[in-house]
Parts: structure tokens; sequence; C-alpha cells
């Protein structure tokens, strides 16, 4: 008998289920830090499915920067609503309002490094020994080398050459007081594996994702909406575009893409065409070729 | 492409310095069409100002910035690309002596290892170390690459030197299935396409390899395991009595109606249902997760495991095991220890270290008192509980155990039991 086969994203399901139930099983307050991208939306319905019929025994926990999409924080809400789970919001804009971090200034301007603050402060404040995050090892080349359970110490620093070896499915979240751990239960999917099971399972996800029109400005290549948050340079003009959005950041960072994409159909085939990744639209990982890896070492997600 | 309904392959890639390993990951990565074009780009700007004459496909899986400063790679890191016909995860690990940790740590998840061999150099120390790790943790399949062919006028007679080198040395290992491909990372020679270059061989190319190698009897469908990780108690109105064990299939086909015993109770029950998010699954096997319900209330826990009536598993406080040592930290027997078997942890004590392997010679150094980092040893582990397992040759998950510093609680050591 040779049928006893489960096919790639039955195995990733898999595997991302025993993780989650691995993160609930081995920490006290574990939670799940949710952006209202499409990667922790997949990450908030495996885990509604690893305890179903029980409620997700841990939080969301969402860090606003204040610059976030109105569609996301919507979607965010409602999504809380329906799973009957807790949700938790840092504030980025509190952060600067109360003087602990300092707002960049000029054009270019980001809160995107000033997250890593309001952070790792929410993460204390309620005692989260373990954060897991939708974060996937094809995203980025410093994230390819992340581990499932990947160990922070009491500054909430990675040190990447020093990581825990991870063997078979045995996973070690042990730790030392003030230590915790952020965990990665969909590190082994790609992208075009989160869109085929969005698909299959039929995921609802915020209206970004899909075609729509926008005020849009291009600003060095990148597609950027235009928004209160965002400043225009000199010679720079908005324009009513066709657009939809491939990943989910500030609205200030965030690339679109010129799309017709209605269907998830249509974006699975657009995807399979396509030749950029969906980083490539990301400003925050442009500002240097290690952008990301120095940005992970402070505690960013 | 459909994407859907194909299987996942996971390969891990063993090479020594410069016998290309990079360069073959890139160009899987380049010919199957896995790399974007920002991606491309980005190895092209550095690629020169680096001042290299050609692209640079290695900048591709260097991740850190430590490795591109000294252009090695110091860590596993993983790498996804598909076809129309399968998914593949490639561990990337590196090759020096040092590292052979994380070559372990990749092979433990492997269902087939790639070996890498520099037609110029033939059978080389690193090689001896690759084969001896790919058959210690019984990845099932093994694709010898003879690379460089392009440098050694893709000579027939190079190729047949190496292989049965090869199999000479491998003959003591006990790696079931072998193949070995000459090849040209550099040029793409049966990497992808077939080579018009060697009319000679006859056999198939890596990708068409990877692609058909028969993987499904890979997991263990006899012995029925299921640990479990936790208990799904719902506490609702509607669900007041539900009570589900969650947990993955190490092993066997569990269906509803089936007679299962509770270990370590040995109370008989009844499968009632297994499902998950609701949904009832009919038949479960690895590497499924699912939540499984029994007809009676057995008091089971995380740690416990669910087996069949008549084929249980060793039960045993005394553990045989053949150790890698991961840590920079030596030990020593007598030493304490945390154990960890599937989802189950008990205090454990190393009662005695038999012998350790020299994995270039396979030989066995006896009489030693203690061993240190990658040193790979036979050592005795008495546990505080009673743990439920498998030797590793019967199932890679019931039959392995990872070892854990008390005091540091860092994973020091990776277990295979005898």
């Amino acid at each position: 008998m040779s049928n006893y086969v489960i096919n790639h994203l039955k195995e990733l399901e898999s595997e991302a289920i025993f993780v989650i139930r691995e993160i609930a099983a081995q920490f006290e307050n574990p939670a799940l830090l949710f952006s209202g991208g499409k990667d922790s939306i997949l990450l908030t319905h495996l885990a509604k499915k690893a305890f179903f019929p029980a409620k997700i025994p841990f939080p969301l926990i969402h860090i606003d920067t204040g610059h976030n999409f109105p569609e996301t924080i919507a979607f965010r809400d409602e999504l809380v609503e329906k799973l009957g789970v807790k949700l938790i919001v840092g504030s980025v804009q509190e952060a600067i309002d109360e003087g602990r971090v300092k707002e960049e200034t000029g054009a270019d301007a980001s809160r995107n490094s000033l997250q890593i603050v309001s952070l790792l402060d929410t993460l204390e404040a309620h005692k989260v020994d373990a954060a897991m995050g939708g974060a996937r090892r094809d995203e980025e080349k410093a994230r390819a080398k992340e581990r499932f359970f990947s160990h922070r110490d009491e500054f909430g620093q990675w040190d990447p050459k020093n990581q825990r070896p991870e063997l078979w499915n045995l996973f070690n979240g042990r730790k030392n007081y003030g230590e915790h751990f952020r965990v990665f239960p969909i590190s082994n999917w790609t992208e075009m594996d989160v869109w085929e099971y969005i698909k299959s399972e039929d995921i609802e996800l915020p209206s970004l994702y899909f075609t729509h029109q926008r005020e849009c400005v291009v600003r060095d290549g990148v597609i950027l909406a235009n928004s209160e948050f965002i400043k225009l340079k000199e010679n720079e003009t908005v324009t009513n575009m066709t657009i939809r959005y491939r990943t989910c950041g500030d609205m200030p960072i965030t690339g679109a893409v010129e799309s017709e994409a209605d269907t998830l159909e249509k974006i699975i085939e657009e995807i399979a065409t396509t030749r950029t990744t969906e980083r490539g639209g990301r400003a925050d990982d442009k500002r240097a070729e290690t952008a990301m890896e120095d940005r992970k070492k402070q505690g960013y997600f | 492409m459909k994407y859907q309904d194909i299987e996942l392959l996971r390969f891990t890639t063993a090479g020594s310095v410069d016998d290309g390993k990079s360069t073959l990951i890139g160009r899987l990565l380049y010919d199957s069409k896995s790399i974007f074009q920002d991606q491309l780009d980005a190895v092209e700007k550095s690629s020169k100002t680096k001042g290299f004459d050609y692209v640079d496909l290695s900048l591709l899986t260097d991740g850190l910035k430590s490795e591109r400063e000294q252009g090695i790679t110091i860590d596993v890191a993983y790498r996804y690309f598909a076809t129309p016909k399968r998914k593949f995860i490639i561990a990337d690990t590196p090759g020096h002596i040092q590292y052979t940790r994380n070559m372990v740590t990749g092979a433990s998840t492997a269902n087939l290892a790639i070996i890498l061999i520099d037609a110029r150099k033939g059978m080389l120390e690193q090689t001896h170390r690759h084969a001896f790790i790919a058959s210690l943790l019984r990845i099932p399949h093994a694709i010898v690459c003879v690379n460089k062919m392009d440098l050694v006028d893709y000579s027939e007679e190079v190729y047949d030197t190496i292989v049965s080198d090869f199999n000479a040395f491998s003959s003591k290992l006990g790696i079931n299935d072998i193949q070995f491909i000459p090849i040209s990372a550099l040029n793409g020679d049966n990497v992808v396409n077939r080579s018009d270059n060697m009319d000679w061989y006859h056999g198939s190319t890596l990708m068409y390899h990877l692609e058909t190698v028969h993987i499904s009897s890979d997991h263990n469908l006899i012995d029925c395991r299921f640990p479990i990780q936790s208990v799904i108690r719902p506490h609702t109105l509607d669900n007041q009595d539900y009570r589900g064990f969650a947990g993955r299939i190490d092993g066997g086909v569990f269906k509803p109606g089936d007679k299962v015993k509770s270990l370590p109770s040995g109370f008989i029950s009844t499968i009632k249902t297994i499902e998950l998010n609701g949904e009832q699954i009919q038949e479960a096997f690895a590497p499924m997760s699912v939540t499984m319900t029994l007809e009676d209330e057995i008091d089971n826990s995380r740690g416990d495991m669910i087996v069949r009536e008549n084929n249980v598993p060793v039960i045993s406080q005394d553990l045989e095991v053949l150790v890698t040592w991961m840590s920079t930290k030596p030990i020593g027997s007598r030493t304490k220890v945390i154990i960890r078997h599937t989802t189950n942890e008990s205090v454990g004590m190393i009662k005695e270290i038999k012998y350790k392997i020299d994995i270039n010679t396979l030989h066995r150094i006896e009489n030693i008192d203690r061993i240190e980092m990658n040193d790979i040893a036979r050592m005795s582990i008495r546990t505080a509980k009673p743990i439920f397992y498998d030797s590793y040759k019967k199932n890679r998950q019931t039959g392995s155990i990872i070892i854990i510093d008390e005091q540091t609680n860092e994973t020091i050591g990776a277990g295979m039991i005898i």
C-alpha cells in the first residue's frame, strides 16, 4: 500500500499545528503576534484548528504603529470577536508620546524600527514567555537561518551564531528567568504555499489583498498609498491606480503592485508568474543588505 | 503551474569547502525558476562590489553578515523550491569539521541526502564524514553527485573510480538507496538538463531523481504510536464532556474503532473519533496532526502514548544511545541531564560512555572518560521515569532523544536509541 501519503499543504499544516500545540504545552504565557497580514491570519486559523473545539488558549498581540491601514484594524477586530479570543494592543504612538522612542523625521521616515520598543514593552508587561509569529524562512535571507523555537536573551536579542540545534520534532523551550522565545510555526511555508492553503481552506482576508482603486505615489519605483502619514517630496504627484498588496505592513512603507486580481485564483496565477519577491516592495528591508538581520538581533519580529 | 496535491521532499546537502555546494543549490533554484529578479539583482550587485567576474550564486544562500564577510556558511539554512511534481525543502549545512552538529541537525528531518564530491579531488575525509552522518541519521535515500566533471574533461574513468571508492567505503555503512550522478553545477550538466558532454552516462538527472524518488514508505506504517501533546477540554456548554487527545502520529495507521492501549497506565479502550477542526478522519498515519477521542474516560496527559494493544514499544528507564555531542562544554559519565523524548521529558543520568567513533575510519575508540563537541559516542542513560521507545532503526521519531543541560537549558546532545 503506498496510499498513505499526504500532500505538501497537509504536511505543512500538520507540522505547524504540532508546533503551535508544543508552544501551548511548553510555555506559561504564550501569545500570537498578530500584524493583520495574511501570514498572521493564516497562523490564527491554524491555531483555531489546533485546539478545536476549545478556543485558542492564548491572546493575540497587535503592535499598533498608528500607521496601519484602516482595513487591517477593522479586520482584526472582527476576527477577534468571531474567535472569542483576547486581544492585547501595544501602541507605538503611546511610546512616542511618553518619550520612550523618538520618531524618525524626513520624507522616508518610518515607524518600523520603533515597533521593537513597543513590542518588547508589551511582551514584558504581559509576561509573555513565547511570542509566536507568522515569519517564514523564504521571506528574507536572515530569516532563512531562524529556528522554529528561537531563543531570546533577557534583552530580547537574537544571537544568530549561538542558536539551539533543532532535531527531529523535538523542540526545546526550556529557558532561564527573564528569557523568552519567538516561535515560528509556519517557518517552512513559501508565499505560494500560503496562498494555496488560504484558497483550499477558504480563509477570509482583508480587502487590501485584492484589486482596488487607490490614490498612490510612486517613490523609488515603489507604489505607496497616499495617506496622512506620508510626506510628499517635490515633483511627486498623486495618481489614481488599480493596485493590490502582497504583504501588509505600515501604510507609508508597504509597496503595492498594479494588479487586477480580484479572486484567490487570479492572485495565485499572478504569483506563479511574478519575478519579484513579496518583500521586494518593503522599504524597511532596503535600508542595508543586512537590514533585517540587524533589526532581528535587536528584538524585531 | 499547479502546486496542489504534490508531495514534500526534504533533503540535506553536505559538501566540503569549495566543492560547489552553494553553486549547486543556486543552480537548482535558478533552473527551477525559484529565484526572483530582485534577489538576482541583489546578488549581481554584491558580486560586482566584491570585484567578481561572474555572478556568485552562492551569495543567494549565505544569509548572515559574518558569513558574507568570511565567505563561509555557519549555520543550517533552509531553502525552498517547487516544480510541478514536488515541493522541496533544502537543509543547507556547512561541511567543515566543527559543524558536525549542524549536519546532524539538517539530516534529522531529511528524506534524502545529497553528498557532493569534487571530481578532481575524489573521496576526502569529509566525504567519509558526510556519508557516515547520512547513515547514522538513517536518511532513507542518498545521491552522490560527482561535481566539477567539466574540470576532468567529463572523464568516465575518473567518475568510475570515485564510484567504486565510495561503494567500498559505504558498504560498511548500510545506506539502502544510493544513486551516483556525474554533474557540473557551474555549467548545469545533469542537474536539471541532461548533459551533452557525457554520452557514457545513462542514468537520470539530479532533478529527475529528486522528483521521482519513492518516499511514501519513508514513514513507519506498521507500529502504531501516538504521543499525546496535550488534552483538549473546551469547558463550554456545548462540549462539557469533550476530552480530546491532541498529537501527531509517529507511526502506524489508526482508525476509529481500533482497540488501543494507553501508556503508561496500560488501560485499554477503543478509538471513538479521530478529527481535526471538527472534520472526521477515517485513517490517520504519520506525520498527521490530529485530535483523538476514546470511548472510555481515561486520564491521559502530555507525555503519555496511545498504541495498539498487541504492539507496544519498549518501556524502560535504561537507554542505549548513539549520541552526537553538540555543546562546547565536554561531558563525562555520572552527569545529570534532562532527556526529551517525543512529548515526554525526564531527568536522566549519563551512566557510562562506552566508546566514541572515529568518523573518518569508523573505528571505535574505547576507554574514554569524556566526550567533546562534534564527537559521536555510544552511552548508557538511565531515566527517572520509564520512556516508551522504539529503536531509531525502526522509527526515527520514537527512537530519538535530545539531551538538555540542566543549568543552561541548552540542547547539548542528540541521541539515536539502539
